[in-house]
């Protein structure tokens, strides 16, 4: 049965950051497993904002107020802790950040030790090339694995920081504008990864990028102000999107 | 507009420059007169003796002058007490400045850690032989003595309010996006900060314990109600002990032993420049 529960569904969910101003008005979206979910929409549609309540980030700016429920497996995450969530919902950021005084090898294994997790030397080794051939990181890096992790490239070092995510083995990957920083070499690097890692993870992915959102999304989110104006097949919202607002922004008239 | 007045306005910028730059300049006099001054009357006294044995006595001294040749002995004891001091308030004052500072840095709106900035400024501002007299309360009374120990609780408060500084400073300024990758994975703010931020800000923070170090090694009047002085080498920490700068006062008071202030300065002034040089390029190097 657990099939039909989707992997991950908003329910009316709002984030407001003051009383008066909602930055994201009543989402309701239900997100199918082992699929590529791209958010679209101008800049301050509230997409970063519905993505950054799924790993619960907002509770660490007390000002920020989150309503609504969002299920993760059927299990509403606004009433979990919030180490257990992120445990299960793994999250890759704009800039790459990978932990400037960690190797290579220690930003992999990061999560474990930022959960307290001990592992033997074995599992170590075993969970980075995993996780780095996972990645297509594994060939590049595998004689420099005590190198500091800034030391590479920005499209290396993004590839780390997804390692280093998918090493906790998480069940959804939020990704905020993951390529925004990258050329686009580094960009078709990422975008080809992220079709083999939807085997393995559900990818919500926040894009400026209308071009990626086509190439990588099974299915794509149009946000405007705040609300989710339409939500559907990637390729039927981009032949014929149902919604004007949708059709202005896919055609440049807004944005 | 009339070229005079663009030809007027240009004159007074380059006057106005001019004025700026030899203030800037003059600035650095006070600094390289006292540098000159010191090494000019010091560098005859330092020799290997000078950093190994302790202050002679008046009567040794006063022997030495006489017979025309110089004044034996050095300034071993104050050197060992200096450092055995500093590190003992580096010791106090280190875990608490750090723990401090991330209590700051992380919780930057409330009243009660508003409350500790405020205090910490204070501390800043306190006049040091006002410690010096608290900690002779607070130490050297209940202890029945003066001791190392006293003279380090006095150094260390001085140190605190600089070790917060710096170490609250540093955490704020490391990017926000590692700190929310660090809970992203699920980590607690404890072990995120254990783990990630403080190791990041690991440069700043010992940057700032270096200043602070350099800042309370030329204290000397706090260290008169505590530590008191010593005339021998001493390594215990329950009984009085000797510092550079109680030596320097100490020779100034003693015609017999005048002979010996300007080594001993000129050792402290190295020692602070060598360290505030230090300091400098850990925190260049960990901007990079």
């Amino acid at each position: 049965m657990e099939s039909v529960i989707p992997i991950l569904e908003f329910k009316k969910t709002c984030v407001s950051y003051t009383k008066q101003t909602m930055a994201v008005k009543y989402v309701s979206a239900a997100i199918d497993r082992n699929t590529i979910t791209a958010i679209m929409g101008p800049s301050g549609c509230g997409k970063s904002t519905l993505l950054r309540a799924v790993n619960l980030m907002h509770s660490l700016y007390p000002n920020i107020r989150v309503d609504g429920e969002i299920l993760l497996g059927g299990e509403n995450i606004l009433s979990m802790e919030p180490i257990d969530v992120r445990r299960r919902v793994g999250m890759v950021f704009q800039r790459p950040a990978p932990f400037p005084t960690m190797s290579i090898y220690d930003n992999v294994l990061s999560g474990y030790v930022l959960n307290g997790i001990r592992l033997s030397k074995a599992e170590k080794d075993a969970t980075v090339e995993r996780c780095l051939r996972s990645v297509a990181l594994w060939d590049e890096v595998k004689e420099v694995l005590n190198k500091k992790g800034t030391f590479l490239s920005g499209g290396q070092q993004q590839r780390l920081c997804i390692a280093r995510a998918l090493a906790m083995q998480p069940d959804v990957l939020l990704m905020d504008e993951p390529t925004s920083a990258l050329d686009p070499i580094a960009t078709a690097h990422i975008e080809e990864l992220m079709q083999e890692l939807q085997k393995e993870v559900t990818i919500l992915i926040v894009t400026h990028n209308m071009g990626q959102a086509m190439r990588i999304s099974s299915k794509s989110m149009f946000m405007y102000l705040g609300e989710l104006v339409e939500y559907g097949d990637t390729a039927a919202m981009f032949s014929n999107p149902s919604d004007e607002r949708t059709k202005a922004y896919l055609t440049g008239k807004m944005g | 507009m009339d070229n005079a007045n663009i030809k007027n306005r240009l004159t007074k910028d380059r006057i106005v420059l001019y004025a700026v730059s030899l203030f800037a300049g003059l600035m650095a006099v006070p600094l390289l007169a006292i540098l000159g001054e010191v090494l000019l009357r010091g560098y005859e006294q330092l020799s290997w003796s000078f950093f190994t044995e302790p202050t002679p006595t008046a009567y040794r001294a006063m022997k030495a002058i006489k017979a025309g040749e110089p004044i034996p002995g050095g300034i071993a004891n104050g050197i060992v007490g200096t450092m055995l001091m500093l590190a003992m308030a580096a010791l106090f004052a280190v875990p608490i400045g750090i723990l401090c500072g991330v209590f700051l840095a992380e919780n930057p709106k409330n009243r009660f850690s508003q409350f500790v900035s405020f205090l910490t400024d204070l501390l800043q501002g306190t006049p040091s032989v006002i410690i010096g007299i608290v900690v002779y309360i607070w130490v050297v009374v209940p202890m029945k003595g003066y001791s190392a120990i006293a003279g380090s609780v006095a150094l260390s408060i001085m140190m605190l309010p600089l070790i917060i500084r710096s170490t609250e400073e540093t955490l704020r300024i490391l990017p926000a996006s590692l700190k929310e990758a660090g809970l992203a994975l699920g980590g607690n703010r404890a072990r995120v900060m254990l783990r990630v931020q403080l190791p990041a800000a690991f440069g700043g923070i010992f940057t700032g314990v270096l200043l602070a170090v350099s800042r309370v090694i030329g204290e000397t009047a706090p260290l008169m109600f505590t530590a008191l002085g010593c005339s021998f080498i001493r390594f215990a920490v329950d009984k009085p002990i000797s510092a550079v700068p109680l030596l320097i006062w100490e020779f100034f008071n003693d015609p017999n032993l005048q002979e010996l202030i300007w080594g001993a300065s000129l050792f402290l002034l190295l020692f602070v420049l060598t360290l505030n040089l230090t300091a400098k390029y850990l925190a260049k190097k960990w901007n990079q």
